[in-house]
């Protein structure tokens, strides 16, 4: 039989490691404040807001699109039978701000931001760029991490909202289509259907979520080890990580939100 | 070490390891100010490592690791920061931020750590550009440079902060005969204008001899000599002799087999 315990333990190692990567990237940001300084270049911050917040929502709002769209049109047809097809707003709206939003949008960034982050750190681990940054004393985690991660933290709930609203959209056009639910009926049905608990819940997770992509990332690419070779297999790893951890914090946060609100 | 000479650098019984692997088993060594240490030892030998205990980016497992009396090894990585802007590194692949041009990886640790204006910076950049020889490729990438000129605007980074101690790992590696010269005497030259200690790690003989003032000979995880140049060429040191011979018959490919 297999023996757990070194996975088990080599799985705790990394968790903890990551979040000292956290308090390491907080603590550098801290002593360059009380210097007077701005914690990174906002330039850096910027030009990584651009790349994971305006680059992702193409992606983001064509996937949600089609989801929403595809949901609203299945659950549709499963409701028809028991003329219940008018419900298909009430059940989007909720699913999307609550669940599907924050886990898709997660998913959908964890490959197309958390993947980049890690092959570039990667690149510059192998290159010695990032130990040349840490030997002039300019803290690389810093120069490098703060602003990446700030970026998709900060940039995560926007890129859900962007999900929530194409999501509904899609599912708006299908039942116009499909089921002769006239747009307004649509809309009125979905904004009474949302309550301010799921709108929080959604947000909190997206904030997690941006969190958790932007640590697992980065600390995948500063511990490269090993070339090219060592690059490609951490940004599989990265990748594997942080859609592992986003769908595990989600079923958790939901055990959570369910045993406190819907008891 | 000379005497009346004050160490700027000093490494007392330096122990280091990796889980089972020991790589220095009891390092003590000593470099006056202004003086060119070459460190000398075969490929895996520690050499590079030595650098990165005296830059703190590695800590010793026992011993002390001294930069001008104060002992890197204990301190926090606040105080480490401000003792490595002190000290310049260059690298044996340059390691320049590949995103950055040539002006901006000089420029980076100018713009990040002090206070000085755009134009100050800019004729910091030029000087050293110029220093080096490498005035023309001020707005180049790093990936448009050949080795050698990488290898030049890295010595540029390395002297850009004006430190007082510059650490040069394998400069001349992987050059051509002409471009090694090229360094080599970069590296006597820019010693001289800065007035700066070096500690240069390699195992290329020529280039050795071409820089040093001191050298010390890093064998099996301890300075097993060191001295002025002259007394490596006349060493009666088997170990140091075959080195520096390049000799296939002696103690250390033996030592290897049986180890």
């Amino acid at each position: 039989m297999v023996n757990p315990f070194p996975a088990v333990r080599s799985a705790l190692e990394q968790l903890s490691s990551v979040v000292w990567l956290l308090i390491d990237t907080v603590v550098e940001m801290g002593d360059r404040v009380t210097r007077g300084r701005f914690p990174f270049r906002l330039a850096h911050f910027f030009d990584q807001t651009d790349r994971t917040g305006v680059g992702s929502i193409p992606l983001v709002a064509l996937v949600s699109f089609f989801i929403g769209l595809t949901m609203a049109l299945l659950t549709g047809y499963q409701l028809r039978p028991f003329g219940q097809e008018n419900l298909v707003p009430q059940l989007v709206a909720v699913a999307f701000t609550r669940e599907l939003g924050p886990l898709m949008t997660g998913i959908m960034v964890a490959a197309r931001i958390g993947a980049a982050y890690t092959a570039e750190l990667g690149t510059m681990t192998v290159a010695e760029e990032v130990e040349a940054i840490e030997a002039m004393g300019l803290g690389p985690l810093r120069y490098l991490v703060s602003p990446r991660l700030l970026a998709v933290f900060l940039l995560m709930p926007c890129l859900v909202v962007v999900s929530d609203v194409t999501a509904m959209a899609g599912a708006a056009l299908i039942s116009r289509w499909a089921f002769d639910t006239p747009f307004r009926v649509f809309a009125e049905a979905a904004m009474d259907s949302l309550l301010i608990r799921d709108i929080v819940a959604g947000t909190v997770k997206s904030f997690l979520f941006g969190l958790i992509i932007g640590l697992v990332s980065c600390y995948r690419g500063l511990t490269v080890r090993g070339g090219a070779a060592g690059v490609g297999a951490a940004t599989t790893s990265s990748v594997v990580t942080a859609i592992t951890t986003v769908i595990g914090f989600d079923t958790l946060c939901n055990v959570v939100l369910v045993s406190v609100f819907d008891q | 070490m000379s005497a009346g000479a004050a160490p700027i650098v000093e490494l007392r019984d330096v122990h280091l390891a990796f889980g089972e692997k020991e790589i220095l088993t009891g390092v003590n060594l000593c470099v006056a100010e202004k003086a060119r240490l070459v460190v000398l030892g075969q490929s895996g030998s520690g050499k590079s490592t030595l650098l990165r205990l005296l830059l703190g980016i590695l800590r010793p497992t026992s011993g002390g690791v001294f930069f001008k009396g104060r002992d890197i090894a204990k301190m926090s990585r606040r105080r480490l920061d401000r003792i490595r802007q002190k000290i310049g590194m260059v690298y044996q692949y340059s390691a320049l931020i590949s995103s950055l041009n040539v002006r901006d990886n000089l420029a980076l640790p100018l713009e990040e750590l002090t206070e000085k204006s755009r134009a100050d910076i800019d004729q910091a950049v030029d000087e050293k550009l110029e220093m080096v020889g490498m005035s023309d490729v001020r707005d180049k990438m790093p990936s448009e440079l050949s080795g050698g000129m990488r290898k030049r605007i890295g010595l540029a980074r390395g002297i850009i902060m004006e430190p007082e101690l510059i650490l040069y790992d394998e400069p001349s590696a992987g050059l051509d005969p002409v471009i090694k010269t090229v360094i080599d005497e970069l590296i006597v030259s820019l010693s001289e204008k800065t007035n700066a200690t070096s500690i240069i790690v390699t195992h290329e003989m020529d280039s050795a001899f071409r820089t040093a003032t001191r050298m010390a000979m890093l064998y099996r995880g301890t300075i097993i000599a060191e001295g002025a140049p002259e007394s490596f060429k006349n060493s009666s040191d088997p170990v140091v002799a075959q080195f520096i011979a390049g000799e296939t018959e002696g103690p250390i490919l033996e030592q290897a087999a049986t180890s």
